[in-house]
């Protein structure tokens, strides 16, 4: 087969290659520049962000994650004065400015709370999935097209739809504002993705594995954990990391449902303000280490990447 | 080696213990692998659509929990359907949601074809394509509202650059006729990605000897691409554009952060109409009546294109 394709009168010529690659070079720079501004402006400071034309080379400067990790009060530069030499960075930036750094902001917490609840969602989704998925798998469930459907179907509601009664059912159970309330919420969300993508996935595996291992004395499940599972890991730690990936840049639910204690990075970060509108350094700071862990987890995830986000319906 | 071998038989033999476990049925173990999952749906999902299917039928606002509660019939529904700005709405949606799937199912598949060619580090630049689709919408609005500003954000100066208009008229966000494009630039920016995905796979999964058989009945290049490539492609292509209806009709975050629905109501798409709606009005009952509406919609709607679907596939 190798022989007769790289032979083939039908493999693109070399020019239409070279052309190929150059739109696609083309594309893949110009659709990254937002994020390279993105990174760029976290390095700024405030100044800078603003000016016009758009400074492309800049000073880099930390404030910006400064601004982000801190709040800060105006004083005159008297009380500055009469404070002791500045105990850090930021402490001096900060002075710069005629200001003093008044405590920690909420960015933190928020951080925190994000991932405890893409964590803690993403856990049980792929727990409650593994299960589902093996069984759909395996046994003969009734009606197991109209269960799967049902699963999915759950899919199809706008989250603001499925808010309103989630946010009078939350205030009755008290759940409002809570990461429990968060998990659960997600968790029925995501378990639809976990269990489509871990049924094809353990569609793939042999029964006759397991079939030889209960012939040699092990119940169904012991040949569940020690066969089946061992050969879904790919799966499962695909899976896993779709569901933390919608968890993590879920906005709509975290918007409505929580404001204060369990409230997450999305709908924190564009509520990042400084003196005179948007700090926009502080806001790109924010961004960019909220990015970071996706960047990592596309990288990771690219060769299963098409079976995620189609539910499974492609596998290449 | 023989030790380990031996010691993994014995931890391998069943114990007492997991001979009681055999007892459960398959049938048994199926009910106990599949149930949690569904009483996790009906609590999270299928009881608050319920709740909503009643609140729906009356006046029940969530700000005052103590009034009465009247129950209104159909009135609700018959106001949705007559109420202006819900269809007013409902275009807003319509427009966003046909010219983004438009827009990415042509950019999409002209980069699949493209990465087709298989170039020297295609999978490279592939991967860093696909970056915008896996950030957080909510993120990406609003920072593109940034990128916005007009004169100090980089979109707007790199489009006064180029077309010369003056970078203090270029208003994406506030300038009435612009707002509506704005939002659908973004979209396409983050999802064309997506639909690129899809449409490679489906290219991919075209045998090379039908090329090869077209080649020797001498198929000019756009013979082949119309005859072979595009109905070959096509039911990847439309699965790509059912997955990406469905997220658009629902969408909410990316607007909500980049405008808001404004200004005024142009870019209101239904979503951000139901939030206002039900979460700064607090016309719950309302709310929850055209909640169910907006299901029933993209319900139906899939339904009848998933039939459509199949009969391609089945071609």
């Amino acid at each position: 087969m190798s022989l007769t394709t790289a032979h083939s009168v039908v493999a693109p010529s070399a020019n239409s290659k070279r052309f190929a690659g150059a739109i696609i070079i083309a594309y893949a720079l110009i659709s990254i520049v937002p994020l390279l501004w993105i990174f760029a402006t976290s390095f700024k400071t405030p100044p800078d962000s603003i000016a016009y034309p758009p400074k492309i080379v800049f000073q880099p400067s930390i404030e910006g994650y400064c601004n982000l990790f801190t709040t800060r009060t105006r004083q005159t530069s008297e009380y500055i004065n009469s404070l002791g030499p500045a105990t850090g960075f930021c402490d001096e930036t900060v002075r710069k400015r005629n200001m003093v750094i008044a405590g920690p902001s909420n960015f933190l917490p928020r951080f925190v709370n994000s991932l405890i609840i893409a964590f803690g969602s993403t856990f049980c989704a792929v727990f409650l999935g593994t299960l589902s998925a093996y069984g759909f798998s395996r046994f003969k469930v009734p009606l197991a097209d109209d269960l799967l459907f049902f699963i999915l179907s759950t899919r199809f509601m706008p989250p603001i739809a499925v808010a309103i009664p989630i946010y009078l059912m939350y205030r009755e159970l008290g759940l409002s504002d809570t990461a429990l309330g968060m998990i659960l919420l997600y968790t029925a969300v995501n378990v639809s993705l976990a269990v489509w993508l871990l049924k094809g996935f353990i569609d793939e595996i042999p029964r006759e594995y397991e079939e030889a291992a209960m012939i040699d004395g092990y119940t169904r499940l012991q040949a569940f954990w020690r066969t089946v599972l061992p050969q879904a890991t790919t799966g499962i730690a695909a899976t896993a990391i779709f569901c933390l990936i919608f968890a993590w840049n879920e906005y709509a639910f975290a918007a409505l449902l929580t404001s204060g204690t369990a409230q997450t990075a999305p709908p924190f970060i564009p509520t990042i303000i400084g003196e005179g509108g948007q700090d926009w350094p502080a806001v790109a700071a924010g961004t960019t280490i909220f990015l970071v862990p996706i960047l990592v987890f596309t990288i990771l995830l690219r060769k299963q990447l098409l079976r995620g986000i189609t539910f499974g319906a492609v596998r290449k | 080696m023989l030790n380990r071998t031996a010691e993994n038989v014995a931890r391998a033999t069943p114990e007492p213990l997991a001979r009681k476990v055999r007892g459960i049925s398959d049938k048994g173990l199926a009910w106990l692998f599949i149930s949690p999952t569904i009483l996790l749906l009906l609590a999270i999902n299928i009881f608050p659509l319920f709740w909503a299917i009643y609140l729906s039928f009356t006046n029940y606002r969530a700000n005052r929990p103590n009034e009465v509660v009247k129950n209104l019939g159909l009135a609700n529904y018959q106001r949705i359907l007559g109420d202006k700005d819900v269809w007013i709405a409902m275009q807003t949606t319509a427009h966003f949601v046909f010219w983004t799937i438009l827009l990415q199912t042509l950019i999409g598949f002209t980069l699949a074809w493209l990465i087709d060619r298989k170039f020297r580090g295609h999978a490279f630049w592939t991967t860093l394509i696909l970056v915008p689709m896996m950030l957080s919408p909510a993120v990406v609005g609003n920072f593109w509202r940034f990128l916005y500003e007009p004169q100090i954000g980089l979109f707007s100066y790199v489009i006064s650059f180029v077309s010369g208009i003056p970078p203090t008229d270029i208003q994406m966000l506030s300038n009435v006729s612009l707002a509506p494009w704005s939002i659908i630039i973004v979209d396409t920016w983050m999802w064309t990605p997506y639909v690129m995905l899809i449409c490679l796979a489906g290219l991919r999964s075209i045998p090379e000897y039908i090329y090869e058989a077209a080649e020797v009945d001498r198929a000019s290049n756009w013979r082949q691409f119309w005859s072979i490539t595009l109905p070959m492609a096509l039911p990847f292509i439309m699965l790509a554009v059912l997955f990406r209806g469905i997220e658009n009709f629902k969408m909410f975050d990316m607007v909500n952060l980049l405008t808001g629905g404004g200004p005024g109501s142009t870019t209101e798409v239904a979503s951000i109409t139901l939030k206002r709606q039900a979460f700064e009005s607090w016309r719950t009952g309302y709310s929850s009546a055209f909640a169910i509406i907006l299901f029933v919609a993209v319900f139906g709607l899939a339904n009848i294109y998933v039939k459509a679907l199949n009969k391609v596939k089945q071609r």
